[in-house]
């Protein structure tokens, strides 16, 4: 039996770390991975945590994340729970298998601590491998500090295995920032996170010789289609089983979490909207700029990725003038991914009720995103709801040197 | 482990219950009779994993399924890793207490084609020997990417046609060795590593029980022989794997704990290479007066490998 860990109310972790006691508390069955920069630290920390005697299930480090990705699926089907961490461009060699892993409808559970993708090689913070992953088939839930890595990490297990879910979980962390920050964080007790999450209930396991069962098969135009269907619609309707999970989890921690967060919405004029640690900073700038410049500033930031809080975004934004979507990740030819899910989740108001939204690419290869940038935006979001239109190209790009960049140019109807 | 004993053809052909003979592959396909005679070799539970490739697609079409035990298909190259994850699996769960049936003796294969084995699902395969886990690995080796409609692989033999390396006015067919993929398994120190032929069935399950029967990775390399992509008939798949073994175009033989090399077959009557290829479409334009020294290459290349694995044998290192 594995040993039980003393923690104490009050811990001082950063957030890799924070990822590697919840994967220890869940009694994952197996972990098969593969170090990257940033993520290493989890991998490290867990191994450390087999060889001092306090797992008792397999640890298979592999020659790669292709691989890493493939050991769980494989382990997942043969009925328990799995676990994993990466980042990055060992996120870009996973993204076959997790399809595969989301196709098969297998509830592995991936720490994705988020770093630029080449080339150029970065190893800094920003969003461009969980944007190549939005279409995986994942549920997706955002950490902004080292608390909510550990937090989400034990909510995920107990999602992702919902027999009314039954899919695949990443967790999402900013690379250094979050997962390299040490910070206070307040852990359950072993037997309480173990209780939290309950024990694995195997479905359709291949050790399971009495029921033999057939995983992967092939499906062409006559079932693929219903198939994926299916599965978008588990997804989408997953956000049920997210919402009672969060709820236990208040109940059990007393921290409250919800598909969206929002921050100061409830007078705000004027909003940004982020992932990440952004979502801390531009709290801050807004908090700032009430005090000091009278500016109604907000937030608000997708803690669930996917399924994408729309009915809550839309409720969210409805009546305020203009809001900010900020996207750390380069769209490459396009506007940013946030940017579109809120003007999709817009669409349906009435336009007195639309606010005006623009698109910043920021932060891209670890660029420093401050508190005097995200207050510079949040007045530039002024002078367009005092104006009531879009007086600056509706993409722009914060803190790059050298001249403003911007596309796309507002219209006024 | 429960071996299985089979004693004649006609028991051998009725004997499995386990894998349908309802399925795609074509009339006369040898990957079948490799799977059968894997089933035919155990009782004990099975989990197999198998790559993308003829075997996979024609096995596991939605709604079907010919797989009458555990079965699993990620992609085209990680098998031998869905093996080895449900291997974790299931020794993490035999410590922890959560299996159904903790008595029962299970077994882990991965079946690969070659294009997955000695090109594609390379590493994975090497990575997952190197860990050590607890399988058998499978190659069905048809010397090319038979699914996709027979383009070469690193397996295609020298002189053969494929569809990206042709034979034509200029050109010979493929002009690379085959990869020497017994030699490089052997090399990982894996325990078991053998090359089989199903018509050589009795030999064949042996084999297999013998992987099966080891603890940690194994890995045989089949012949398969592929009515398609070799261009022979139907009727005589048995036919041309004799030719491919009389020949010593595939000598049979293993290798124990990466050096103990041991001849498994030993043809009476060794036939030249030519009834082999003049058996086959994919070899007839080496018989073109401008391409015979291709015949010549491969003959020559034969006799030195069986002088290769006699005298390993002898050496016993
Ligand atoms: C990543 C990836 N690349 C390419 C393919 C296309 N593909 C599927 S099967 C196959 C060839 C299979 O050849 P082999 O492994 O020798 O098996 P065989 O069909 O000959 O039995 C190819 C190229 C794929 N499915 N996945
Ligand atoms: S193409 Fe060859 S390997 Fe594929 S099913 Fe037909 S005979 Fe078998
Ligand atoms: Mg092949």
């Amino acid at each position: 039996m594995a040993e039980k860990m003393e923690l104490k109310s009050t811990e001082v972790w950063d957030g890799n770390y924070a990822a590697a006691q919840a994967l220890r508390q869940a009694q994952v069955d197996v972990v098969a991975a593969y170090p990257i920069t940033p993520s290493t630290p989890i991998v490290e920390t867990y191994g450390s945590f087999v060889a001092n005697g306090y797992i008792d299930g397999e640890f298979v480090m592999v020659e790669s994340e292709h691989a890493a990705m493939s050991g769980c699926v494989g382990a997942a089907a043969a009925g328990g729970r799995v676990a994993t961490a990466t980042s990055s461009q060992g996120f870009m060699l996973m993204i076959e298998v997790l399809y595969q892993a989301s196709g098969m409808r297998l509830p592995i559970v991936l720490n994705v601590v988020n770093r630029a993708i080449a080339s150029p090689l970065n190893v800094r913070g920003d969003h461009g491998d969980m944007y190549a992953g939005r279409d995986s088939g994942w549920v997706q839930l955002d950490a902004f500090n080292a608390q909510e890595a550990y937090d989400l990490n034990l909510c995920a297990f107990k999602i992702g295995e919902d027999i009314n879910v039954r899919l695949p979980v990443m967790v999402h962390q900013d690379g250094f920032v979050t997962s390299h920050t040490a910070q206070n964080v307040h852990p359950l007790s072993d037997d309480e996170a173990y209780a939290f999450i309950g024990d694995y209930k195997p479905v359709d396991e291949m050790l399971d010789f009495s029921k033999p069962v057939t995983y992967g098969a092939q499906t062409e135009e006559d079932w693929h289609y219903e198939h994926k269907a299916k599965q978008h619609r588990a997804l989408m309707d997953s956000y049920v089983v997210i919402d009672r999970v969060f709820e236990a989890f208040e109940k059990k921690t007393g921290r409250k979490y919800k598909r969206l967060e929002t921050y100061m919405m409830e007078d705000a004029e004027v909003a940004i909207l982020a992932l990440g640690t952004t979502v801390e900073t531009s709290i801050l700038a807004a908090k700032q700029l009430r005090e000091e410049e009278g500016i109604k500033a907000g937030v608000v930031a997708p803690r669930v990725i996917r399924p994408f809080p729309l009915n809550e975004l839309r409720a969210a934004l409805a009546g305020i003038k203009c809001v900010a979507a900020l996207d750390r990740s380069c769209p490459m030819g396009a506007m940013g991914a946030l940017y579109n899910e809120t003007c999709g989740a817009l669409a349906t108001i009435p336009a007195e009720q639309r606010p005006l939204v623009t698109n910043f690419i920021y932060g891209l290869g670890g660029r420093d995103f401050a508190v005097d940038e995200a207050k510079r935006i949040f007045r530039e979001q002024k002078g367009h709801a005092d104006v009531g239109h879009i007086t600056t190209h509706v993409q722009q790009f914060s803190g790059l040197r050298g001249p403003k960049l911007g596309f796309y140019e507002s219209k006024r109807s | 482990m429960a071996i299985r004993s089979v004693k004649n053809l006609k028991e051998f052909s009725t004997a499995n219950e386990r894998f349908e003979g309802a399925h795609l592959l074509c009339p006369g396909c040898a990957h079948s009779m490799i799977v059968r005679e894997l089933m035919n070799a155990t009782d004990d539970n099975l989990v197999i994993a198998t790559n993308t490739g003829c075997l996979e697609v024609s096995t596991a079409v939605y709604p079907y399924t010919s797989w009458d035990t555990s079965w699993i298909h990620i992609g085209f190259e990680n098998a031998a890793t869905a093996a080895a994850g449900a291997e974790a699996m299931y020794k993490a769960r035999k410590r922890k207490g959560t299996l159904k049936d903790p008595d029962a003796p299970v077994k882990f294969v991965a079946f690969g084609g070659d294009g997955s084995t000695y090109d594609i699902g390379f590493q994975w395969l090497s990575g997952a020997v190197e860990r050590g886990h607890d399988f058998t690995y499978i190659c069905l080796d048809n010397e090319n990417y038979a699914n996709t409609g027979g383009q070469r692989s690193s397996s295609t033999p020298v002189g053969a046609h494929t569809s990206t390396a042709q034979a034509g006015r200029v050109s010979y067919g493929k002009k690379q060795k085959k990869k020497d993929m017994v030699a490089i398994m052997a090399a990982h120190g894996a325990p078991y590593v053998a090359q089989l032929a199903p018509n050589k069935w009795k030999i064949m399950a042996k084999g297999f029980q013998k992987a099966l029967e080891t603890e940690g990775p194994c890995f045989i390399n089949t012949v398969s022989a592929c009515t398609t992509e070799w261009k022979f008939d139907a009727k005589d798949t048995i036919h041309i794997t004799d030719l491919a073994t009389d020949t010593l175009m595939f000598p049979i033989y293993e290798i124990i704990n990466g050096h103990e090399l041991n001849i498994l077959y030993r043809p009476k009557n060794v036939l030249p290479v030519e009834e082999y290829l003049a058996a086959q479409g994919r070899y007839k334009h080496l018989f073109k007066p401008e391409n015979r020294h291709v015949i010549e290459r491969i003959q020559k290349e034969i006799d030195e490998k069986w002088e290769y694995l006699q005298r390993r044998e002898e050496a016993k290192v």
